[in-house]
């Protein structure tokens, strides 16, 4: 146990010292969600969106939700970029001639890509703060808003590592990512609520776990437990199912890659 | 020589998808040897390798290191070995220190143990200076260096090294000999694979030349040359016309093992060069050939390759070079 912990532990302080030398990459990691989307998107639709249909007070706060959990969509997705690296230079196999648990690796990542994105998270609820969007549930609703962040990251970032390994060339990996990161935002109640949408992209935006997560964020912000509850219940319930699949099907693509 | 086998291979096959990488391998590794995998690219000497470190499952055979299975003891086997990666396994951002402080938690070492180790090779290898920067500023030379003090950082009793000095420059080959060789006289036993005839010749125990997934043969560089039947003496004729006549004189006399005439004289194996030298020389007189041009070579383990697989090994070699 000690030394599944040392493992573990030295395998994440990796990742954040990669990180935080890659300067740029850094800056632009943090500050690309909330500038891009938050700041120019928000303000940009301010006066296109209609009220009625976004009902919340003005479109930044509208949006709030749905930025925070598309963070959790790129960076859940992005998460096995690095593992492709190493894959790629020779360096996981360096890591797999050491005597560690294979899942070391693995769960290292996990605890990188969660913690990394939940500081996320919060820097932009606090940009939101400053455009005057005040989370109506308080500090246990930014809990609440974690955690759900969490539940959503863990299937994602799964399904990124098994990807990572069995693709072949990282250009393909890149290519999927493009191919599944677009789709998954705009068939999503991120920018527009499902009632606003052309009928057939509310229908397939229904099967998006990312509507869910946005669906039960977006009270917590809005309006209050009393409207968010019913909808946390449901998406913690859509999330563990969605996790249960990532989790068995990358599984089998780790166990295959690391024996 | 301490002769207790550390590797066991047994009829290892393995193949990738549908194509065959090795085929039906067998061999052993002694404890405290140089152990050489020889052959150009695609042989399957990196597929070999991977396998005996655990990184690979053999489609079909077995793999013992020191007595232990490599696919049910996986995790006792990567305890007790080391390993340098044919690619530059180094993570750019990571300062050297920072690769082996890694390194020494996954191996499970004490933080005082790790440091007291990463301070000897750093040294050992000359990296001390450079320890504290990025890896990315460093050398070709230097790179296989960190890599080699990663390899050494779990103290292991066998190390293999894959192409250890491919695309390096003249002096950190030269270094890199040194430290095997330095490693060997501590008492490890080390397994390595390469293209370059020189470098098995000089630093392998013994060899194994493998070509398109199968050991063409195996033994020490000076077996491997004594097997292809004697040294060999070259005669060049004055006088062409008079190439039969000694053929035909020399075949019958005992000191020579196979008399072949050439474009402008004679090949002849013989098997010491004391007995054959003079009898040749005499009956080149006797019959009146005069003799332009006389050499005499051992065999040299381009000779062993190229009569065991049909080619030369210099076809396939890349030549990439890299500054130090
Ligand atoms: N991961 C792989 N997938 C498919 N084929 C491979 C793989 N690795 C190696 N091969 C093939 O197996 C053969 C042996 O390769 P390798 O063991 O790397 O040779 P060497 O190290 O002697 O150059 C080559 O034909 C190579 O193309
Ligand atoms: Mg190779």
């Amino acid at each position: 146990m000690k030394e599944y912990w040392q493992e573990i532990s030295a395998l994440t302080m990796r990742w954040v010292k990669r990180l935080s030398r890659e300067k740029f990459s850094m800056l632009f990691t943090l500050v690309q969600p909330m500038l891009f989307w938050l700041i120019f998107f928000g303000n940009l639709f301010q006066r296109a969106a209609d009220m009625q249909v976004t009902q919340a007070p003005d479109y930044i706060s509208f949006l709030t939700a749905g930025v925070v959990v598309m963070t959790v969509l790129n960076n859940g997705l992005a998460g096995g970029v690095d593992l492709l690296f190493d894959k790629e230079n020779g360096f996981l196999e360096r890591l797999m001639t050491t005597p560690i648990h294979r899942s070391s690796v693995i769960l290292s990542r996990f605890i990188f890509v969660m913690t990394i994105t939940s500081l996320q998270v919060l820097v932009i609820l606090g940009v939101a703060f400053l455009f005057g969007v005040q989370p109506a549930t308080g500090l246990l609703g930014i809990a609440t808003i974690l955690m759900i962040g969490m539940l959503f990251g863990v299937g994602l970032t799964a399904i990124s590592m098994a990807m990572a390994f069995s693709v072949k060339s990282h250009g393909d990996f890149f290519s999927v990512l493009g191919f599944l990161s677009l789709p998954a935002i705009f068939l999503s109640s991120a920018l527009v609520p499902l009632a606003g949408m052309p009928a057939w992209m509310g229908f397939l935006a229904r099967f998006n776990p990312m509507t869910w997560a946005i669906d039960a964020v977006r009270p917590l912000i809005l309006t209050g437990w009393t409207e968010a509850l019913p909808h946390v219940g449901m998406v913690v319930v859509v999330m563990v199912i969605f996790d249960a699949l990532c989790l068995y099907g990358s599984a089998k693509v780790f166990r295959r890659a690391m024996g | 020589m301490d002769r207790a086998i550390a590797i066991q291979v047994s009829h290892l096959t393995k193949t990738y998808d549908k194509h065959t990488a090795v085929s039906d391998l067998s061999f052993e590794v002694y404890g405290g040897e140089i152990f050489g995998l020889l052959g150009p690219n695609g042989a399957g000497k990196s597929t070999t390798l991977r396998t005996i470190i655990t990184l690979l499952t053999p489609t079909s055979g077995t793999v013992s290191v020191l007595g232990h299975d490599t696919v049910r003891e996986a995790d006792l086997v990567r305890r007790l070995i080391g390993y340098v990666p044919q690619e530059r396994a180094i993570d750019r951002f990571l300062t050297g220190r920072e690769h082996l402080e890694l390194l020494g938690a996954l191996y499970h070492l004490s933080k005082a143990e790790a440091a007291k180790r990463i301070a000897e090779l750093l040294k050992l290898v000359e990296l001390e200076e450079a320890a504290d920067r990025a890896a990315k500023t460093y050398s070709g030379g230097m790179k296989r260096k960190l890599d080699i003090a990663c390899g050494l950082l779990p103290d292991p009793k066998i190390l293999f090294l894959d192409e250890p000095t491919l695309g390096l420059d003249v002096q950190s080959r030269l270094r890199i000999w040194e430290y095997v060789r330095m490693l060997k006289a501590r008492g490890m036993t080390i397994v390595m694979t390469t293209n370059y005839l020189d470098e098995a010749d000089q630093l392998c125990d013994r060899l194994a030349i493998i070509d398109g997934g199968k050991i063409k043969t195996l033994g020490s560089p000076t077996e491997l040359k004594i097997g292809l039947g004697g040294d060999i003496v070259s005669l060049t004729l004055k006088d062409p016309s008079k190439i039969a006549t000694l053929v035909a004189a020399l075949t019958k006399q005992p000191a020579m093992r196979a008399v072949k005439a050439t474009q402008t004289g004679l090949d002849i194996r013989v098997e010491s060069p004391e007995k054959a030298l003079p009898a040749i020389l005499e009956s080149a007189n006797r019959l009146d050939c005069q003799l332009e041009f006389i050499e005499y070579h051992r065999p040299r383990l381009d000779d062993v390759f190229i009569a065991h697989t049909g080619r030369s090994i210099k076809d396939d070699v890349p030549m990439e070079k890299e500054a130090v």
